[in-house]
């Protein structure tokens, strides 16, 4: 088997181990690249059927092109679509300016955990992966929350032979991550071979492109004239350039990850 | 990076502080792997917590282990060298994350060992040796670091080397190369240190690219462990990984347990690329077959020729991880595939010390980070295959409470006495209820019956009935009683001239045996486990004796044969 088939086959064995053990299931869909992989591979999965819901969780403040090709995108494909936001903290005027990490805390990290008390999930689906930053690296396929969305990053429970973790107290969930092991190069390889439909944010326009997707204000695009996937594999193969460079939210502390993400955060 | 590259998953382990993550960030730094800015935000780290630069800093991306100097738990890092890519494991040493070291080797095809030079072999060296035996790791280098420490000495690397060596030869693991090296430096890394011109194999960075992935998945016999069964629309389609051998459109295949043969009608697939006639070992696929029976998860598809073992008692090795002791007659879950099985350890064989490989027959738990040998029993019939014969099919963890706590890897079915397949299926049959003796019937309130008594007495009542010269049927019938009273049983040797003389004077002929055998039964009913010596008997009587008890409850033992305390412990059952 080959590389990219060997990582396809094993998010497949993932969403399907997810399907199957969890009563209450959801997909977080960013609409980047990595959460369209995912989708695709869910297709794959279920031979066409995506039998969980996607959910969105929207901030506002994302890039307004990610807001039109998701709605024209959740149409085309027919897809059940939960949409969320954090109303309470963006009635008070949670912006940005507040601090960047504050924001994604409320807007990201607590409006998710309130979809996921709302719909009641048992199982989130996340498109992270192992390579993307250190906070990542150390996570597991099937990883715990607890009831306020916590993780409990020094003590995890073992998970090897593809044993996940499916046990866990009522009003727990678990993280299902069926892309940790990808990176960032497999991902366009595989978007290239499959010919996956993707958002042209990703392509160079007037010399810049963006990398990673996030909130137009904590969202910076990278120089480049990559108009193409081929282009732009070549370019990260050249680089040394992290992929998480342009959000600005990494940057705010040499821990920032590791904090937002110990709290809930994608 | 093309699609044709290989990846290599490798491992780092060793004791704490002998120098893997400084190994791993020194491969990074030295196959430019590192992003830019990597190293700039270490150093800046460093600074500010007053401290010199450690490599170790890149993985340890966590707060928590900077400030307590140790690896938390497993990264997982890519490097690349011209041959192929590698995905690098950081496995900590620390005792109390021997869990992540596992999770981290599990997943790995090779690994690294490394010891630190001038500290010598320490027992989470030897711990973690046993661990790449345990998970099956067959391709292991040794690296002996600090040799700066040491004045790059060969005296020294050699003695280490021997006996390490040494160590792992016992545990069957054998080392394609021993390579001295100072990770901190970079010597013997990514070539070869002049510091130390008397050592002349490969370093590092070569001695990876000579590591082989493991082929051959395919041409194993065929097992797809049914994960689930899909009916989105008209079609019925079976889910699931081939964990190993391959499979065609119009194979015929078998279903175990249940044993239901039917043929392969379509390979299913989403777009048309992934349309195939045939699939591999490593697939995760979904199939429809001609005869649509009940199918469900924890299914095994095999070839009709070539199935999987069953059994609800089986052998095996396993390191535990839990936060409790595992215990003797405790109830687990048992995760093997995709089947998921209450059991219980049936027996203890011996917690192996796994650094000095000392063993301990008598011990009644299994500690945190120990390994053990012990035997499984399961309340259902479970599929599987010796983890020497197939790796992924003979493997499981073990569930207690919300937690995996163990792994283990089987090593064979579990038989006592000379008639494996009858011994097996008597245990399977471990559950029925038993029919009570006949006594007065009971005027009010519900008769107390065997069961119940059993469960009292946390055993399964049984008819040992020795078998052989008079001599051993005595010696072994008062030192069964003594061992099965060690194992906190009731046992009672029952002596035929005891019986003989005082009840049976006036039994002619061999009539004696069939009063014997009554006697024994009353007493089983109470729930005991009897012992009869009866002496030299003729194979027709000792058959009518097998009739009277009943063929469950009577066991046929060869006085003369060499008994294990295994036996004993399946031979005393606990009815649940
Ligand atoms: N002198 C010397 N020190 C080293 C070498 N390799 C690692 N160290 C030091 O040994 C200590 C432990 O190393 P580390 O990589 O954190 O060990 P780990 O616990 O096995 O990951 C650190 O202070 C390293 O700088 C080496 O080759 N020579």
């Amino acid at each position: 088997m080959e590389h990219l088939d060997r990582l396809e086959a094993q998010s497949i064995f993932i969403l399907r181990e997810a399907y199957k053990k969890f009563g209450k299931l959801g997909m977080l869909w960013s609409i980047g690249k990595d959460s369209t992989v995912l989708l695709w591979l869910a297709n794959k999965a279920f031979f066409g059927h995506c039998p969980f819901p996607l959910i969105h969780v929207d901030t506002t403040y994302k890039i307004p092109d990610m807001i039109a090709y998701r709605d024209r995108l959740a149409a085309e494909m027919g897809l059940e679509l939960i949409v969320h936001r954090n109303e309470t903290g963006l009635a008070e005027g949670m912006g940005p300016e507040r601090g960047r990490l504050t924001c994604c805390k409320a807007l990201k990290t607590e409006a998710l955990q309130e979809v996921v008390l709302k719909y009641q999930f048992e199982g989130l689906i996340l498109g992270i992966r192992r390579d993307e930053e250190g906070s990542r690296s150390k996570e597991r396929v099937f990883s715990e929350r607890t009831k306020d969305a916590e993780w409990d990053y020094t003590n995890q429970p073992p998970e090897f032979w593809d044993q996940f973790k499916t046990d866990f107290p009522k009003g727990n969930h678990i993280r299902v991550h069926p892309l940790l092991h990808w990176n960032e190069l497999d991902i366009w390889a595989y978007i290239k071979r499959e010919n996956i439909p993707l958002i042209d944010l990703y392509f160079a326009k007037d010399g810049k492109r963006y990398r990673s997707l996030g909130c137009w204000p904590c969202t910076k695009p990278i120089a480049s004239n990559a108009t193409t996937i081929d282009a732009i594999i070549k370019e990260l193969e050249n680089t040394s350039v992290s992929e998480r460079a342009g959000r600005m939210q990494d940057q705010e502390d040499a821990y920032a990850m590791q904090k937002l993400r110990k709290d809930g955060y994608m | 990076m093309t699609d044709k590259r290989d990846t290599l998953k490798i491992v780092v382990v060793g004791h704490v502080d002998h120098g893997k993550s400084t190994l791993i960030g020194r491969l990074l730094y030295d196959t430019e792997s590192l992003p830019e800015g990597a190293i700039a935000k270490v150093k800046r780290i460093c600074k500010e917590k007053g401290k010199s630069f450690e490599y170790a800093y890149l993985l340890d991306a966590f707060e928590e282990e900077q400030k307590q100097g140790i690896t938390i738990d497993t990264t997982q890092i890519q490097f690349f060298t011209q041959q192929r890519d590698y995905v690098i494991i950081d496995a900590p040493g620390h005792k109390e994350f021997l869990k992540n070291m596992i999770s981290g080797a599990a997943n790995a095809e090779a690994a690294l060992l490394i010891i630190d030079a001038h500290e010598g072999i320490q027992e989470q060296s030897k711990r973690h040796g046993y661990i790449l035996s345990l998970l099956g790791i067959k391709q292991v280098d040794v690296l002996v670091n600090k040799m700066d420490l040491i004045d790059y000495s060969q005296a020294k690397f050699d003695q280490i080397k021997a006996e390490f060596n040494n160590f792992l030869s016992t545990l069957n693991v054998h080392p394609q190369q021993y390579i001295p090296v100072s990770a901190f430096l970079g010597e013997n890394i990514t070539t070869n240190s002049a510091k130390m011109a008397w050592y002349t194999g490969e370093p590092v960075l070569r001695a990876l690219d000579m590591l082989h992935k493991e082929r051959g998945l395919a041409e194993k016999p065929l097992r797809l462990p049914i994960q689930d069964v899909y009916k989105f629309d008209d079609r019925r389609i079976i889910a699931g990984r081939l964990e190993t051998g391959c499979l065609s459109v119009g194979d015929k295949i078998l279903i175990s347990p249940g044993g239901k043969t039917t043929t392969v009608k379509t390979i299913e697939a989403w777009v048309d690329r992934d349309k195939q006639a045939a699939v591999e070992a490593g697939q995760s696929v979904g199939i429809t077959v001609t005869d649509e029976f009940f199918n469900q998860r924890g299914e095994y598809i095999s070839r009709v020729a070539n199935p999987p073992l069953q059994a609800k008692l089986f052998k095996a090795s396993l390191v535990w991880l839990g936060k409790h002791d595992l215990l003797q007659n405790q109830k687990y879950k048992l995760k093997l595939t995709t089947q998921e099985v209450e059991c219980e350890i049936y027996a203890i064989e011996k917690v192996v010390d796994a650094a000095s490989l000392d063993s301990n027959a008598n011990v009644q738990r299994v500690k945190i980070n120990d390994v053990a040998e012990v035997i499984i029993k399961t309340k259902q019939v479970v599929c599987f295959d010796d983890f020497s014969d197939n790796q992924s099919t003979g493997r499981f963890v073990l569930v207690d409470g919300y937690d995996v706590s163990g792994g283990g890897i089987i090593t064979g079915l579990y038989t006592a006495a000379k008639t494996p397949a009858a011994e097996n299926t008597e245990f399977a049959d471990a559950h029925k209820p038993v029919a009570p003796i006949a006594r007065l019937a009971a005027t009010a309130g519900k008769p107390l019956v065997r069961l119940e008594r059993e469960q009292r007495l946390r055993q399964k009542g049984r008819v040992i009935w020795l078998t052989g010269s008079e001599e051993a049927q005595f010696n072994r019938a008062v030192s069964l009683e003594r061992e099965l009273f060690d194992l906190e049983k009731q046992a009672y040797y029952l002596d035929r001239q005891t019986i003989l003389d005082q009840f049976l004077r006036e039994s002619t002929g061999d009539d004696w045996i069939a009063k014997l055998a009554d006697i024994a039964k009353i007493l089983l009913d109470t729930g005991l486990i009897v012992i009869l010596a009866s002496g030299t008997v003729e194979r027709d009587q000792l058959e009518k004796a097998r009739a009277i008890i009943g063929k469950h409850d009577f066991l046929e033992i060869d006085a003369e044969a060499a008994g294990e305390v295994g036996e004993l412990t399946q031979l005393t059952d606990v009815a649940v």
